[in-house]
C-alpha cells in the first residue's frame, strides 16, 4: 500500500514524533525532519525545508548576469565553482559565444577539484554521522590543500565567484599547475587511508549495506541525480550525457553501482574521487594558452528561454533563464539537485532505525542552502 | 551430511569474526600510526600571526590604492558603484574649481560597506583605472557594526589626474 | 619493598593511641573519603585531558594547548566553567529524579574505586568478594542513566536511556563471564588474592589463549558498559544530540561526564588487576637480572602504567570505529560475545581442573 504524506493524520497524539532539526547534529544545517518513531523504528519522515530560504531566484531578477553569479555560490556552497559554471554556460549558450579552450580547461580542473573537496567533506561528515569522529579531521586535512589552491587563484576559499559569463574573473596563479599536480600525488596516497579507516571497517559495512534501498525506478521518479542516483544504477552523469567545458577532451568513466543502498552511494562517491583525480591528471599538464576572458561588449541574453545543466558534486544543477533581452533575466530558475534528492528520504528511510535515518540522510549528501535557495 | 553443514556454518561464523576483527585492526593501524608519528597540521593562530602570510590574490578588504604622494587613481566614473551587486560602495563626488577655471568632479568620499560586501571581486575587475585592490587583511571582527563602514580614500588624498593637472 | 601497609598501619595505630575508638574510626574514614574524592577528581580531570590529547594526536591536531603548559590545566578551567554555569530548570521534568540522577551515577563510580588495589597495601577495603562488589556497584550507574533519561521529559533522552538500559543489561553478562575466567584461574574473588596468584606470571600469559580471549571480551564488553564509543548509543550525538544527558547543564552535566571517565578507569583497573597482574612488576621467566630491575619500579607505577595502557586501547577504539546500531550491538553480545565467553569459560574450567596453566 502506498501511503502518501497527505494520508498521515498529523493530529494523531499517539505518535512519538521527534523533530530532528532545524538544529540537530545530523542534518548539517537548518533542515527539519519531522520523524515519527515506533520505538527505534522510523515510521515516516516529513522533511520541512525553508529555514534558509533567501529568495536567490527572485533576487537574481534584479541583478545583471555577471552580478547574479555571486549568489549561486551560496546555494550549494561546496560546489561553488560548478554553480558559477552553470550560470556562465547558460548565459554563454544564450549569447552564442564560446570561451577559449584555456578557460574550458581551467573551469574543468576547478570543478573537479571542488568535486573532490566536496566529497572529502561529505566523507568526513558521513563518518561523523556514523560515530567515527576521526574521519572528520582526515577529510578536512586533505580538503585544506584544495582550498589553498583555490585561495591562491581566486582569493577565497569557499565561495569563490570565479567563473563568470565569458570566462574567468582573472587568470590562474602561476603556481596553479604545480600545486594541482602536488595535490594529485598527495591525495592518491591518502585515499587508501580513507578506505582502511572506514570503507573496509566491518561496523561501517554492517551499518550501510542493505540500508536505505533505493531502486532505479524510485531514483528516476524522484529525480535523484548525482552520486545518490548513480548508486541505484541511474545513468545521470551530465558530464557524460551532455559533455560541456573540457569534458569532451578527457577520458573518464561514469561510476555507477546497482545495489542502491547506502553503501553503494558511498562507494560511488569514493570512486568518483579517484576518477576526478584522473580527469585532473589529464588536463593539468596541457592547459592551452589563451585569454581568460572574452572581450564582450555587453553581457545580455537575447529574448528567449535557455536551459543548461551541469553536474555538481551532488547531481544535476539546471539553470533556466527566461530573458526579455535586457541585462537582467526576466525570470531565473535553478533546478537544484538537493531539492530532489531530499524528498526521497521518506521513501527510503521509513521502516529503518533512527541510526539508519542518520546514515541515509548522510549518504544523500544534502547541502541545505541548496534545497532552499 | 548435516554434520558437515554444521561444521561449515561454524567455520563461516569464525571466519566472519576473523575478517571483522582484521578490518578493525586495519582501521586502528591508521589512527595508531598517526598517534606514534604525529603529523600536526593545525596551527596556533594568534602566535603565528607574524609568519602568517595570505596568498597574493587573497580577497581581504577592499582598498583604494594610494601611492607615496597620497594620490589615488579614482576618477569618479561610478562604475564600481553601479556594478556592485550589493550596493556596498558609495562614491561621493564633489565639484572643485580646476586650475583652468573649469569646475571638475573629483572624489570626495569613497565609502565601502564591509558588512554588505560578498567579496565577489566585480568592483576590482570593472575599474578601468585599476584604482581598487583587495588587501590581505583578514581579521575583520569588530565590536561595533558602524566600524565596518569605511572611508577608503585617505585623508587629504587627491587623484593622480588632479595632481598632474596642477 | 614499597609496601604501603606499614604506613597505613602506623597511621591507624597513631589514631587509636590518641583518640577514642569511635573518633579514630571516624577520622580514618573521613581521611580515606577525602583522599578518594581528591584522587577521583584529579584522575577524572586528567583522564579527560588525556583523552583529548590522545584523540588530537590521532587526528593530526594539537589538542588543548592554551591553559597552562601544554594545556595541562584545560580541564580544570573547564570544570570551573561548568561549576559557574547555570543549572537549567526543565519545565515538566520530574525535578527530584532529575536532580538525583547525576549523583547516582557518580556515587556508583566513586564506590567502585574504593576496593581497587593500587599497590601493595594501598587499598581502601579488601573485600573477600571484591570482584563481585565492583561488578555490582558499577552496574548501578545505569540506574542513574535510566532515571536521567526518564526524568528529563525529553524524547531524545528517553530513547538514549532505554538504549543504555538494554545495552548494560546485555553486556553485564559478558563482563561477568570474562571476569569469571580470571576468578576460576585464581580460585578467589578477593582482589588481593587474585594478584597474589599472579606472582609467578600474569593470567593473560599463564592462561594460554583462553585467558587472552577472555581479556579481549572483557575489554569489548567493558567499553560497552561504560557507554563509550563505538558503543556510545546512549549518547549518540549524531542521532540523539546527547542522549540521556541532553537536558543537563552545568555541574550536573559534568558529573555524567566525569563518571564516564571514572567508569572507564574502573574497567581498566579491573582488567589490570585480573589479567595483567595488578601492581605486580613484569617478570621474565628465570631472567633474574631483568626481574630485579623491574622490581625497583614501584608497584604504583606498574598499576597505573598498565591501567593507562588499557585506557589508551579503549580510547583508540573510540577514535577509530563508527558507532554500532542498537540491534547490531545486541547481536554482537548475544550472538558473538556470549557464546564465545561461555565456551571460553568451559575451556578455562577444564584447564584449571587439569592444572594445565603454568
Ligand atoms: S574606483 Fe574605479 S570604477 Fe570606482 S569610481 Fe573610481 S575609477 Fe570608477
Ligand atoms: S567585492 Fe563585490 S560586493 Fe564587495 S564591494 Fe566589490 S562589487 Fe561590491
Amino acid at each position: 500500500m502506498e501511503e502518501t504524506l497527505l494520508d498521515i493524520d498529523l493530529k494523531d497524539r499517539e505518535e512519538y514524533i521527534i523533530n530532528m532539526g532545524p538544529q540537530h547534529p545530523s542534518t548539517h544545517g537548518v533542515l527539519r525532519f519531522e520523524t515519527c518513531l515506533q520505538g527505534e523504528m522510523v515510521k515516516y519522515i516529513i522533511p520541512h525545508c525553508g529555514y534558509i530560504h533567501r529568495g536567490i531566484e527572485k533576487m537574481s531578477e534584479s541583478l545583471s548576469y555577471p552580478q547574479l553569479v555571486h549568489l549561486t555560490d551560496r546555494m550549494d556552497y561546496l560546489s561553488a565553482h560548478m554553480n558559477n559554471e552553470a550560470v556562465a554556460l547558460c548565459v554563454e549558450k544564450a549569447m552564442e559565444v564560446e570561451v577559449t579552450d584555456r578557460v574550458k580547461y581551467i573551469r574543468t580542473i576547478l570543478a573537479e577539484l571542488s568535486r573532490i573537496a566536496s566529497h572529502q567533506l561529505w566523507w568526513s561528515a558521513f563518518g561523523m554521522d556514523l560515530g567515527a569522529l576521526t574521519t572528520f579531521f582526515y577529510g578536512l586535512r586533505d580538503r585544506e590543500r584544495i582550498l589553498d589552491i583555490f585561495e591562491e587563484t581566486t582569493g577565497t576559499r569557499l565561495i569563490q565567484t570565479f567563473i563568470t559569463p565569458g570566462g574567468l574573473m582573472n587568470d590562474v596563479h602561476p603556481n596553479f599547475q604545480k600545486r594541482v599536480r602536488e595535490f594529485v600525488t598527495y591525495f592518491r596516497k591518502k585515499l587508501p587511508e580513507y578506505n582502511q579507516l572506514l570503507t573496509g571497517n566491518v561496523i561501517f559495512q554492517e551499518r550501510t549495506k542493505g540500508i536505505g534501498y533505493m531502486s532505479k525506478e524510485v531514483a528516476i521518479s524522484y529525480g535523484v541525480t548525482g552520486p545518490s542516483g548513480r548508486g541505484s544504477g541511474f545513468h545521470c552523469d551530465i558530464r557524460k550525457l551532455a559533455p560541456y567545458s573540457a569534458y569532451p577532451f578527457v577520458k573518464f568513466n561514469e561510476i555507477t553501482a546497482t545495489e542502491g543502498d547506502t553503501f553503494a552511494r558511498y562507494w560511488v562517491r569514493m570512486q568518483e574521487m579517484s576518477e576526478s583525480l584522473d580527469i585532473i591528471d589529464q588536463l593539468v599538464d596541457n592547459i592551452p594558452q589563451g585569454d581568460y576572458m572574452l572581450a564582450l561588449k555587453a553581457i545580455k541574453a537575447p529574448k528567449g528561454e535557455f536551459y543548461h545543466s551541469v553536474e555538481t558534486a551532488r547531481g544535476e544543477l539546471g539553470v533556466f533563464i527566461v530573458s526579455d533581452g535586457g541585462p537582467n533575466p526576466a525570470r531565473i530558475k535553478y533546478r537544484t539537485p538537493n531539492f530532489s534528492n531530499l524528498f526521497v528520504i521518506n521513501k527510503i528511510a521509513a521502516g529503518h532505525k533512527i541510526a539508519d535515518l542518520v546514515a541515509i540522510s548522510g549518504s544523500l549528501d544534502l547541502v541545505i542552502p541548496d534545497i532552499d535557495r | 551430511m548435516a554434520l558437515l553443514t554444521t561444521f561449515r556454518e561454524v567455520g563461516t561464523y569464525f571466519r566472519e569474526i576473523y575478517s571483522g576483527v582484521a578490518s578493525l585492526v586495519r582501521g586502528m593501524r591508521v589512527t595508531g600510526g598517526y598517534f606514534v608519528r604525529p603529523q600536526t597540521v593545525t596551527q596556533r593562530y594568534p602566535e603565528n600571526r607574524k609568519e602568517l602570510k595570505m596568498f597574493d590574490n587573497f580577497k581581504g578588504e577592499l582598498i583604494l590604492v594610494h601611492d607615496e604622494q597620497n594620490h589615488h587613481k579614482c576618477n569618479v566614473c561610478n562604475t564600481c558603484m553601479r556594478k556592485c551587486p550589493n550596493g556596498s560602495i558609495e562614491v561621493i563626488s564633489k565639484k572643485i574649481e580646476g586650475a583652468d577655471g573649469r569646475s571638475k568632479k573629483v572624489l570626495d568620499k569613497y565609502i565601502y560597506h564591509l558588512d554588505m560586501c560578498t567579496f565577489c571581486g566585480i568592483c576590482v575587475s570593472v575599474c578601468d583605472e585599476h584604482a581598487l585592490k583587495f588587501d590581505q587583511e583578514f581579521e575583520h571582527a569588530v565590536f561595533d557594526r558602524s566600524k565596518l563602514v569605511k572611508q577608503l580614500n585617505l585623508p587629504g588624498s587627491i587623484s593622480q589626474k588632479e595632481a598632474n593637472n596642477e | 619493598m614499597y609496601d604501603f601497609a606499614p604506613f597505613i598501619d602506623s597511621y591507624t595505630s597513631y589514631l587509636n593511641a590518641h583518640f577514642s575508638p569511635f573518633w579514630a574510626g571516624l577520622i580514618s574514614m573521613v581521611s580515606l573519603g577525602v583522599a578518594l574524592l581528591l584522587f577521583y577528581a584529579v584522575l577524572g580531570l586528567y583522564l579527560v585531558y588525556a583523552e583529548r590529547k590522545v584523540c588530537a594526536q590521532m587526528q593530526n591536531r594539537m589538542g588543548p594547548n592554551r591553559v597552562g603548559p601544554m594545556g595541562l590545566f584545560q580541564t580544570i578551567a573547564d570544570l570551573i566553567k561548568l561549576l559557574l554555569k547555570e543549572l537549567i530548570y526543565i519545565r515538566n521534568a520530574d525535578s527530584f529524579l532529575f536532580n538525583i540522577a547525576p549523583f547516582i551515577v557518580i556515587v556508583a563510580s566513586i564506590m567502585a574505586i574504593g576496593s581497587i588495589p593500587f599497590a601493595r597495601g594501598l587499598q581502601a577495603v579488601d573485600l573477600n568478594i571484591g570482584v563481585l562488589y565492583i561488578l555490582a556497584i558499577s552496574s548501578m550507574g545505569v540506574i542513574g542513566v535510566l532515571i536521567a533519561g526518564w526524568a528529563s521529559n525529553s524524547k531524545y533522552s528517553v530513547i538514549g536511556a532505554m538504549r543504555s538500559g538494554a545495552q548494560v543489561i546485555s553486556y553485564e553478562l559478558s563482563v561477568g563471564l570474562a571476569l569469571l575466567c580470571a576468578i576460576t584461574f585464581a580460585g578467589s574473588m578477593q582482589l588481593s588474592e587474585i594478584i597474589a596468584s599472579q606472582q609467578d606470571g600474569w593470567w593473560i600469559f599463564k592462561g594460554h589463549i583462553p585467558a587472552f580471549v577472555a581479556f579481549v571480551i572483557y575489554l569489548i564488553a567493558g567499553t560497552a558498559e561504560t557507554n563509550r564509543g563505538p558503543f556510545d548509543l546512549a549518547e549518540a550525538e549524531s542521532e540523539l544530540t546527547a542522549g540521556f544527558h541532553t537536558e543537563y547543564s552545568g555541574i550536573k552535566f559534568a558529573f555524567f561526564f566525569l563518571a564516564e571517565y571514572m567508569n572507564m578507569f574502573v574497567i581498566a583497573a579491573l582488567a589490570t588487576t585480573l589479567f595483567l597482574g595488578g601492581w605486580l612488576p613484569f617478570h621474565l621467566y628465570n631472567f633474574t637480572a631483568f626481574n630485579t630491575v623491574m622490581d625497583y619500579i614501584p608497584p604504583v607505577f606498574w598499576f597505573f602504567g598498565k591501567t593507562a595502557f588499557v585506557i589508551y586501547v579503549m580510547m583508540w577504539f573510540k577514535w577509530t570505529f563508527p558507532r554500532l546500531r542498537i540491534d547490531q550491538l545486541l547481536a554482537l553480545e548475544w550472538k558473538y560475545l556470549l557464546p564465545i565467553s561461555l565456551l571460553n569459560l568451559l575451556l578455562i574450567s577444564f584447564l584449571t581442573l587439569m592444572q594445565w596453566h603454568f
